[in-house]
């Protein structure tokens, strides 16, 4: 069902349908959603390196909001998206969004001119941000609904939040990277910040929103399907003989 | 004599035992500031280095801490305070001897903090973190001696470095602090005195008798070893009868992998049904244990092992070590050897077995070496500035400090005298500000300066993240292994996380000598069945290979210019004949390449002597440079001695692959990408507090919020390429797996002078190379098509393409 595209001859994308939406993943992790002009990002995490350090943690490289913005840039000049939509968690926290240092808001504005922004909200930034665009709890167009945590039973959902990530075994080494997960109802984003971690797939945490016929496309250029593995049980739940 | 108080002289005539001359030389230089003693495992080495303090304390000893030892094991901390407990109550001294450990309780930790022992048996991590304590000073206040055990070993660690620069601490809050360090025979007694002596002051050296020479030969068997390989599974009937022969044999493998598969194929041919046990690192601690209790009770006749076994715990009755696998370091082999046999005075007795035949020509060259007492061993370079971030941070989370006086306090400790201030400042920038060329950190500092001058934590909380974060030991991320259904039974042991990746349920591997089966991952643990299944479908998991030493190899190429060998078996020396008769073997000042076609392929072999790692490094860069002339290189295969390359094209003139310059380039932009500097990026930065240590309760929960090293290696290489961390990453990585210093050496050694011989077929030295595992594939856009493959067949395999 999915086909291996290229995208205006620039980028490679992997291009697949959901409740009838034609939709394609792009190597970076972010969504693209052709008929509506809709590029599709989440879990940005701007400022995370700020924000561990705010906290007397580790003093890591400072560079990983440029990095983030680098990539956005690129995909938003690649597609022509007139509509960016960041699903949840784009900044570490509210105090970092506050405390962006002066060049990189001003990126982000620049990013942000002549084109429609949609911040919806996530579970690190509640709330309004100090920078432009519509604030949503969560954003229903056409057949899809964004919001940034899936929920149960939903249908046409895109969501973002777990940071999933597929592994796979290429002869006896190991290859770790991050993942849309989908099935017929719904999908969910990879982590698009620098920084950001992932939760394997085939984590308890899934099991209530994906069934057997659940799918992965790994992030590579081009991206790649792959069939969703099982998932493991529940950490807690007790198997005694 | 003078030096000797009466209880000492009375217990020791008590029991019938002369004091050891370096028993009483000890005594009479208790005043010196720095001493060394070398004397031979069961020379009475630990008791030696805590008599001067016996004496001094005295049987009515004032309270407070006098004396402090530092041992590299825990299990020995625990093993000393039990045998020293005994002489300290028979010479009716009353002396509080405790030990303090990551085992120690909290309770008993608090209490030994506000109230210490006379004498404190500790660990480097354990007094690295008691350092860090505001009230380290007063911890410390009175004390007078410490005493290093096994510094051989730690000099050969970062935990030495550390080590050094607590001790340079110690000696800024106790002034006249007087060390001691106790060492196995070492090649130079000199360096390890200056690293363990505070700059500028002198070490003082003391040699013990050394004792017989040992008593070691190499085993003769029947069937003569394979071309290649390394598990020495043909011995294995010689070896079991030299088990049935002594008392506890100690059986030594290389790798943690080579010894499961041995004890596995031993324990099928055990007819006998000897009690034979295996012991190694990655083995689940109760299992370890249960191994070591059956060997003080001298319950087993026979233990497997690696070098978990190395330091000096007291196993009693050993009268038989067999070193399986050429040493690859003679020093190595002594101190194995020193395992045996632990009575004075009476030979150790050794056996070594060749895994394959050149191992032959090694364990020769070793047993030469070891007879004439050469041992080996790489200069020791500077201490490691990661360490140095490390201690950076630790002594701010005990105060404020001056930068001027920590610098002159650090250049007190031996590995660091060498540091120069701009480089000591970097470490200080680096522990402040993160020292990243964007100032990002103003507001955030980790250390800021005060009014007077002085550096200190900013937020006096982050004092308990750095004190998580104190130690050197950077562990491989490993997961525990457990048999399904028994989870409140012991584990087996731990394999490495990207180990555990690789399985799928339904592969069989060899954990604590049993063959189990993969079942699935619960809660960051593996589970495990019992497997009936006679071959393990994979067989490795953890891969620590040494390198042969510099010495050892140049012994090798000295073997080579005889012109026979009458100390080699047969087989072995008509096979170096044979190899004289159609090409050359290889000479010290010159290199040999041979080039040949073998089943299509054109090879080319180049016998550089430079150890694994570093073959292992040429065969990528050679490869790289091959690729770059268009000559096609398929793959190749290092080998301690050797690296063979095949490829679509012969080589016809390998000089300009292998000119200096153009290697030194090569190796500059291949370092960049490599995942051996990933590898190595984050033990250091874990080391140097930019990464903070995974505590297995963290772990457990949001995975997703932790992300992996290369991202920040990544993210420095792009934006901030001068950044200190990659240069300490890159320092380090030069002496570990990539061990460019001795491409570099071999360079020297050789100037240019290349023998290259073409020939119509493969020669007999080159032959085994062809049966040695490892072959790396040369891969350039290989990963993509390597997914794309695995992605077709699992779609294929799940009806969905």
């Amino acid at each position: 069902m999915g086909r291996v595209f290229v995208w205006k001859q620039i980028m490679n994308g992997y291009a697949f349908m959901l409740t009838g939406a034609q939709l394609a993943a792009l190597p970076s992790g972010a969504l693209y959603w052709g008929d509506a002009g809709l590029l599709a990002v989440s879990d940005l995490h701007l400022g995370k390196a700020e924000r561990i350090a705010r906290r007397g943690g580790a003093l890591l490289p400072p560079y990983e909001t440029r990095e983030t913005l680098a990539r956005l840039e690129a995909d938003i000049t690649v597609t022509g998206a007139r509509t960016v939509l960041c699903l949840g968690d784009s900044f570490d926290d509210l105090d970092a969004a506050a405390g962006l240092p002066e060049d990189e808001a001003q990126w982000l504005m620049r990013l942000m001119a002549g084109r429609r922004w949609l911040w919806i909200e996530g579970n690190h930034d509640p709330g309004p941000i100090a920078f432009g665009g519509s604030h949503l709890a969560e954003y229903a167009a056409g057949p899809l609904i964004f919001r940034h945590i899936a929920r149960p039973g939903a249908v046409g959902e895109v969501s973002g939040h777990y940071h999933p990530k597929a592994r796979i075994s290429l002869g006896g080494r190991a290859l770790s990277r991050p993942c849309f997960l989908h099935d017929a109802a719904r999908l969910i984003l990879p982590a698009y910040g620098a920084y950001t971690g992932g939760l394997c797939w085939d984590d308890p945490a899934f099991a209530p929103l994906f069934g057997t016929e659940a799918r992965a496309i790994m992030l590579g250029n081009p991206p790649r399907p792959l069939p969703k593995p099982p998932c493991r049980a529940a950490a807690h739940e007790v198997t005694h003989a | 004599m003078s030096n000797v108080p009466p209880f000492i002289d009375t217990w020791f005539a008590a029991r019938g035992w002369a004091m050891h001359p370096h028993q009483h030389e000890m005594l009479e230089r208790a005043g010196a500031p720095a001493l060394l003693l070398i004397a031979p495992t069961g020379g009475g080495k630990t008791l030696a280095g805590f008599l001067p303090s016996l004496a001094d304390l005295g049987p009515d000893p004032a309270p407070g801490l006098h004396t402090l030892y530092i041992s590299p094991l825990k299990a020995l901390t625990a093993d000393i305070r039990r045998n020293l407990r005994a002489p300290v109550d028979e010479m009716g001294l009353s002396i509080r001897i405790e030990d303090r450990t990551g085992d120690t309780s909290h309770t008993q930790r608090r209490r030994q903090r506000a109230d210490p022992p006379h004498i404190l048996l500790t660990t480097p991590e354990s007094l690295a973190l008691m350092l860090s304590y505001e009230d380290a000073p007063r911890i410390f206040a009175g004390l007078k001696r410490v005493i290093v055990d096994e510094v051989h070993a730690l000099a050969e660690s970062k935990r030495g470095d550390q080590l050094m620069l607590g001790l340079a601490r110690l000696a800024a809050l106790c002034p006249g602090l007087s060390r001691v360090g106790l060492s196995a025979t070492v090649e130079d007694p000199p360096a390890i005195g200056r690293f363990l002596a505070p700059a500028p002051k002198a070490c003082e050296i003391l040699q013990a008798d050394p004792g017989p020479d040992p008593d070691i030969a190499m085993l003769e068997t029947d069937a003569p070893p394979p071309w290649s390989g390394g598990g020495g599974r043909y011995a294995i009937p010689a070896i079991l009868d030299e088990v049935r022969r002594h008392r506890t044999t100690l059986i030594f493998h290389n790798t943690r992998a080579q010894a499961e598969i041995f004890f596995h194929d031993l324990w099928l041919a055990n007819d006998a049904g000897l009690p034979i046990g295996i012991h190694h690192g990655s083995l689940a601690r109760e299992a370890r244990e249960k191994v070591e209790a059956a060997m003080a009770e001298g319950a087993l006749r026979a233990v497997v092992c690696t070098g978990s076994l190395d330091l000096g715990i007291d196993w009693g009755d050993v009268d038989l070590v067999i070193q399986v696998g050429a040493p690859k370091n003679v020093k190595r082999l002594v101190q194995r050897i020193g395992r045996a046999n632990h009575r004075y005075n009476a030979p150790s007795k050794a056996l070594l077995v060749p895994a394959n035949r050149f191992e032959v020509v090694e364990c020769v060259a070793a047993l030469q070496a070891a007879r004439a007492h050469d041992l080996d061993g790489d200069p020791r370079g500077p201490g490691p500035r990661d360490v140095l971030c490390q201690h950076i941070l630790a002594t701010a989370a005990a105060g404020p400090f001056d930068a001027d006086a920590l610098y002159d306090e650090v250049t007190t400790a031996g590995p660091y005298t060498t540091l120069t201030r701009p480089a000591f400042d970097a470490c200080l920038d680096f522990a402040a500000t993160g020292g990243y060329a964007l100032r990002a950190y103003d507001r955030w500092q980790r250390l800021k300066r005060g009014p007077d001058g002085r550096w200190a934590l900013r937020d006096p909380r982050a004092a308990k993240q750095i004190r998580m974060n104190l130690g050197t030991i950077v562990d491989t991320e490993t997961l525990k292994v457990r048999m399904q259904r028994h989870r409140g039974g012991a584990p087996l042991g731990e394999v490495e996380e990207g180990f555990a990746a690789t399985l799928t349920p339904g592969d069989t591997f060899l954990i604590g000598g049993q063959i189990v089966r993969y079942e699935g991952l619960r809660e960051m643990t593996v589970e495990v069945t019992r497997s009936a299944s006679a071959t393990p479908k994979i067989a490795t998991f953890m891969g620590t290979k040494f390198a042969t030493s510099t010495q050892l190899s140049d012994r090798i190429l000295t073997m080579f210019r005889q012109p026979d060998w009458p100390e080699l078996p047969r087989h072995t020396a008509e096979w170096l004949a044979l190899q004289r008769k159609v090409s050359r073997l290889p000479r010290r000042e010159r290199l040999l390449i041979e080039s040949f076609p073998h089943e299509g392929r054109a090879h080319t072999c180049v016998y550089g002597f430079a150890g694994r790692n570093a073959q292992q490094t040429l065969g990528l860069l050679l490869t790289q440079r091959m690729e770059a002339a268009g000559l096609a290189p398929l793959g190749f295969v290092a080998t301690d001695y050797a690296t063979l390359i095949w490829g679509l094209d012969p080589v016809t003139d390998p000089a300009p692959l292998l000119d200096g310059d153009n290697l030194r380039e090569a190796f500059e932009t291949w370092l960049a990408g490599n995942a051996v500097m990933k590898r190595t990026f984050r033990a250091s930065a874990i080391v140097a507090g930019l990464i903070e240590r995974n505590t297995p309760g963290r772990r457990k929960t949001g995975r997703q919020a932790t992300f992996s090293s290369d991202i920040l290696y990544d993210t420095l290489a792009k934006y901030d390429p001068g950044h200190l961390m990659l240069e300490i990453t890159r320092e380090e990585a030069m002496k570990g797996l990539v061990d460019f210093g001795r491409i570099e050496a071999m360079l020297a050694r050789t100037k240019g002078r290349i023998d290259h011989v073409p020939l119509s077929r493969v020669t007999p030295l080159a032959a085994p190379l062809f049966l040695e595992p490892g072959r790396v594939p040369v891969t350039g856009t290989a990963e993509q098509r390597l997914i794309d493959e695995a992605a077709e067949r699992l779609m294929a395999e799940a009806g969905l393409a």
